[in-house]
């Protein structure tokens, strides 16, 4: 094992990144010394999570290169951070799309490359920090963390509307976790501890139980986002800059799943059991609904921004069924969704740098002009519809192997909306790659340049290693997922 | 032990009394510079009243015990209260000097004000609350009216006058009351004569009432709040925010101790007030603010919302509580500072800000003031991970403590509400196109400098080691 502090360095090293940039000062010259600057760091981080992983024990079910500090006197709040098989893609996932934003920002950020890049990289400590804390306070802090960065990204860097979209997404969210606080400082106070790790097998009451829930639930709901509390991603997703879709779709959707693993599953179970037909049934509306909606879209962004609804449906479908294949299934799509999204985002920013709209109509033939570019695409396309090879299908598959021991009316809505995502997906594909062109303004538009290429293909080729070797990923989290299927189920037999 | 009489000179209030004496004789004498003299005396004595505060573990002031109390929470809050108008002194220097405003009276009425304060919070008896209520209001009237000049100052001061009479008014009939039913002026003759019964008589609760309804309006609680935002928009910028930092403290020290040390006992009655006060403030404070265009107007609307948070410890009326206030004060005070330091530092077209609109463009012209402005926003709003999450944090935890589940909902509802507005500078500075730039300047003394980045420093970096001064208010007894 390692003897220093490794995940504390992880989540900290963007941070002294930000710092060092602070203090570079900005001109025309100096602005892409900070993104180098912010790319090596990000880097660095990328590279320092991938031996969190190499060096990962699969036999243990708990929490792995623990760190634990007293923080308050007065209470029992630690900084206490470590990775269980939850958390350890969860941050992965964090890493490895922030250099990729970085990136993707490369050129097409002008104006005040430095707040951005500070934003970036706070950003990223908040996010790992998040998945990485065990205390609750510290979890919180760093989940509320979050929205400041993103809402500076969103307000100054967005389109036209970002104004409207910021305050939308910052107040929406923000009414959802200070919920989360009270509940906090509820099971604080009836246990006396903040350890999450203690937490998971030391059950509240049942109404306090229920009350907690959906305090939880508001604020996981908000963030993954369920239907019908969804309405502020659409908006968030089509003003944020590419790199800010990114991360959203990328990882910060992710923080509401991985709320609902730990802090439901884990600490709630009576409560979730009560509370699963509520569940399902917004699942299946939103997977339905918001494929529906998808179909509907002129805008790529919009469409892509629904499509993330409808499946992180799918991820809440897998969670609360508690059971092995449905976790596991809902872990799956959740990576998957964090790598396909991300790119599909990168792939509209890619034409979006380029004709600076993002009107599906303008587009039509592009296969003629950039061919390198509808492959990458279709790789992507293919992956969030879930066809057999790509990461997509895994997670759905397990998903709705796992639903099967549920309930077979979940499986018959889970499955029309996968049919619905094949729908909108290719009809969107159609649209944009096939045929001749019709716009003359596309007569001249570039395949995808080298720098693209490096984005890109990363994302392409963990897409297609997550579809063949699914165990790579599975593996890890498998007993950290069975700890809480038996806590759950233990408590639910009582 | 008053067995040497020069002793009596360490005693703090005195030796505050008695240097602000000397310093308004020096202030007289002096030809030149005498504003700016005068001020460094000020600052001066202040200090040395710390020191005093700090090490006066035996009061001799206990020696008037009918009269005056002295507990940790009290050296505490006296601190604090010290602290605000030393920091509110400095800033505003270059303000006055700025406006060519030089009395030399000025920070003479800030040193009698806070000698008020010192002796409100100390106070633990009917009348020598009233008399130190009255020290401290007094000099603030006049402080408010100072530009004589200027309509909207003398217009601010003679608002506050005739309200704060008001209110005096009332808050003296309540002691009347008090006094008539019980038969004593002491805080603990009057908790001891109530320990004998259950209830309170209707005489009592009106008095309460009344004494409620007076405290309400010194620590500017909806509905008794009206005054705060003229008064506020009206005096000159370095006094409104003396009004914001500083005597908020005294008042929520003494509205602390009045309701937990002679009427610990009848928690039922008074805390039915202190909650739809504090709900009220909350409320009020977040949706009023959203539409002010004025910042000072804004942040008064902001100071009135914070109120009603602290007021939350109160109705919590436990040791958390007091913790959470005596948290929950440190960082109003603290951001209140950093907030007008750059408030007193920054001119539009050679005329002090107002308007909030101004601050457009200013993340460009000036990135590291928008960004200091953007934390202590965050922080008012209670964002993570600022110092003022922490003060939201222990009073909710406060209240869970009391099983107050709906207050702290609605707390926490208030809060995002009240983001909307904290937000809305953020954007004004960030998010808004700028045609003109560069008539934002910002020009800041080297002494303000030293407070700012201090107070930012306490924003920013409490997080990294909150148990310096959680172990202090915990230890805190009323």
């Amino acid at each position: 094992m390692i003897d220093w502090p490794l995940v504390s360095v992880i989540i900290f090293l963007p941070l002294i990144g930000a710092l060092i940039i602070l203090f570079i000062k900005e001109d025309e010259l100096t602005s892409i010394n900070i993104k180098w600057a912010a790319l090596l760091t990000t880097l660095g981080t990328f590279i320092l999570s991938l031996i969190l992983w190499l060096q990962f024990d699969y036999s243990n079910p708990s929490y792995q290169y623990e760190e634990k500090f007293r923080w308050f006197d007065d209470f029992n709040f630690f900084y206490h951070v470590g990775v269980d098989g939850i958390s350890l893609f969860m941050i992965l996932l964090s890493t490895f799309l922030t250099p990729l934003c970085i990136l993707a920002s490369w050129n097409n950020i002008k104006k005040r490359v430095k707040e951005y890049m500070l934003s970036f990289l706070f950003l990223e400590t908040v996010m790992i920090g998040m998945f990485a804390s065990i205390d609750i306070l510290l979890f919180y802090i760093f989940f509320e963390a979050v929205l400041i960065p993103m809402y500076l990204i969103i307000g100054i860097w967005g389109g036209n509307r970002r104004i409207y979209a910021s305050f939308k997404f910052f107040l929406y969210t923000l009414l959802g976790s200070v919920l989360m606080l009270i509940a906090i400082i509820v099971m604080y106070r009836n246990t006396n501890s903040m350890s999450i790790d203690f937490l998971q097998g030391n059950y509240f009451s049942y109404n306090t139980q229920l009350f907690l829930w959906l305090a939880f639930f508001a604020s996981f709901a908000v963030k993954i986002p369920m239907w019908p509390f969804h309405t502020w991603l659409p908006d968030a997703h089509v003003e944020a800059p590419t790199a800010g879709s990114v991360i959203l779709a990328g990882v910060l959707l992710k923080m509401g799943g991985y709320g609902f693993i730990r802090f439901s599953l884990g600490m709630l179970p009576e409560a979730t059991e009560f509370f699963i037909p509520l569940i399902m049934t917004l699942s299946i509306v939103a997977i339905v609904y918001t494929s529906l909606v998808a179909l509907a879209q002129t805008d790529i962004k919009k469409l892509i921004a629904y499509s993330s609804v409808a499946h992180m449906g799918i991820v809440t479908i897998g969670i609360f069924l508690v059971n092995q294949q449905g976790l596991e299934g809902a872990m799956m799509q959740m990576i998957s969704h964090g790598l396909v999204s991300a790119a599909l985002f990168l792939c509209v920013g890619v034409i979006y740098d380029r004709m600076h709209t993002r009107e599906i109509e303008f587009y039509g033939g592009l296969v003629q002009r950039m061919p390198l570019y509808a492959t990458v695409f279709m790789i992507f396309m293919l992956g969030s519809v879930g066809l057999p090879g790509t990461s997509g299908f895994i997670g759905e598959f397990l998903v709705i192997v796992g639903a099967f021991k549920f309930s077979s009316y979940v499986v018959i809505g889970a499955a029309f909306g996968i049919i619905l995502s094949a729908v909108y997906m290719l009809y969107l594909y159609k649209r944009i790659i096939f045929g001749t062109i019709t716009n003359n303004k596309l007569a001249d538009i570039l395949d995808i340049n080298t720098r693209e290429k490096i984005i890109l293909i990363p994302l392409a080729i963990s897409v297609i290693l997550l579809g063949i070797f699914p165990n790579l990923f599975l593996d890890p989290m498998r007993l950290s997922l069975e700890l809480i299927i038996t806590n759950y189920e233990i408590a639910n037999a009582k | 032990m008053l067995n040497n009489i020069y002793n009596i000179f360490f005693i703090p209030e005195i030796f505050l009394a008695c240097s602000s004496f000397v310093c308004l004789l020096f202030g007289l004498f002096l030809k030149k510079n005498a504003f700016r003299q005068t001020s460094n005396l000020a600052v001066f004595i202040l200090l040395l009243t710390i020191l005093l505060v700090y090490y006066d573990s035996e009061s001799n002031f206990a020696n008037y015990k009918s009269l005056f109390s002295h507990s940790s929470f009290i050296n505490f809050f006296k601190i604090l209260a010290l602290l605000g108008s030393i920091a509110s002194i400095i800033i505003s220097k270059d303000y006055f000097l700025g406006i060519k405003l030089k009395n030399f009276e000025i920070p003479i009425l800030f040193l009698f004000s806070t000698l008020g304060m010192m002796l409100m919070i100390a106070s633990n008896n009917l009348m020598s609350m009233y008399l130190a209520i009255e020290l401290q209001s007094l000099s603030l009237y006049v402080a408010a009216a100072i530009k004589r000049d200027s309509i909207s100052s003398a217009e601010s001061g003679v608002k506050y006058f005739i309200l704060g009479a008001l209110s005096s008014g009332i808050l003296l009939y309540g002691f009347s009351l008090i006094y008539g039913f019980t038969g004593s002026m002491n805080f603990e003759d009057i908790s001891f004569y109530l320990s004998k019964y259950d209830n309170l008589n209707l005489g009592l609760i009106f008095g309460l009432v009344f004494v409620m309804v007076g405290l309400a309006f010194k620590v500017s609680a909806v509905p008794f709040h009206m005054w705060t935002p003229d008064v506020y928009e009206g005096a000159p910028n370095s006094i409104t925010g003396f009004f914001a930092i500083v005597p908020k403290i005294a008042a929520v020290a003494l509205i602390y101790r009045f309701c937990l040390v002679p009427f610990e006992n009848f928690y039922l009655e008074w805390s039915q007030i202190i909650l739809f006060l504090s709900i009220a403030s909350m409320f009020l404070g977040a949706i009023a603010a959203i539409a002010q265009s004025n910042i000072k107007r804004l942040l008064a609307y902001s100071s009135i919302g914070h109120i009603g948070y602290i007021l939350i410890g109160l109705v919590a009326a436990n040791d958390d509580g007091i913790k959470a206030a005596s948290i929950y004060m440190f960082s109003y005070m603290i951001m209140n500072v950093a907030i007008f330091t750059i408030l007193l530092s920054l001119k539009v077209k050679n005329e002090y800000l107002i308007n909030i609109s101004d601050l457009k463009g200013l993340s460009k012209s000036n990135p590291i003031v928008s960004l200091s402005i953007s934390i202590i926003m965050l922080s008012m709003a209670g964002i993570p991970p600022f110092i003022g999450f922490f003060g939201k944090f222990y009073v909710f935890i406060a209240a869970i403590e009391q099983e107050l589940y709906v207050l702290s909902v609605l707390g926490v509802l208030a809060s995002v509400i009240s983001a909307f507005y904290y937000l809305r500078i953020i954007k004004i500075m960030y998010f808004d196109e700028s045609k003109s730039e560069g008539i934002i300047n910002f020009q800041i003394s080297f002494q303000s400098k030293i407070i700012l980045s201090l107070s930012l420093f306490l924003i920013i970096c409490f997080i990294f080691y909150p148990s310096l001064l959680i172990n202090i208010s915990a230890s805190l007894t009323i």
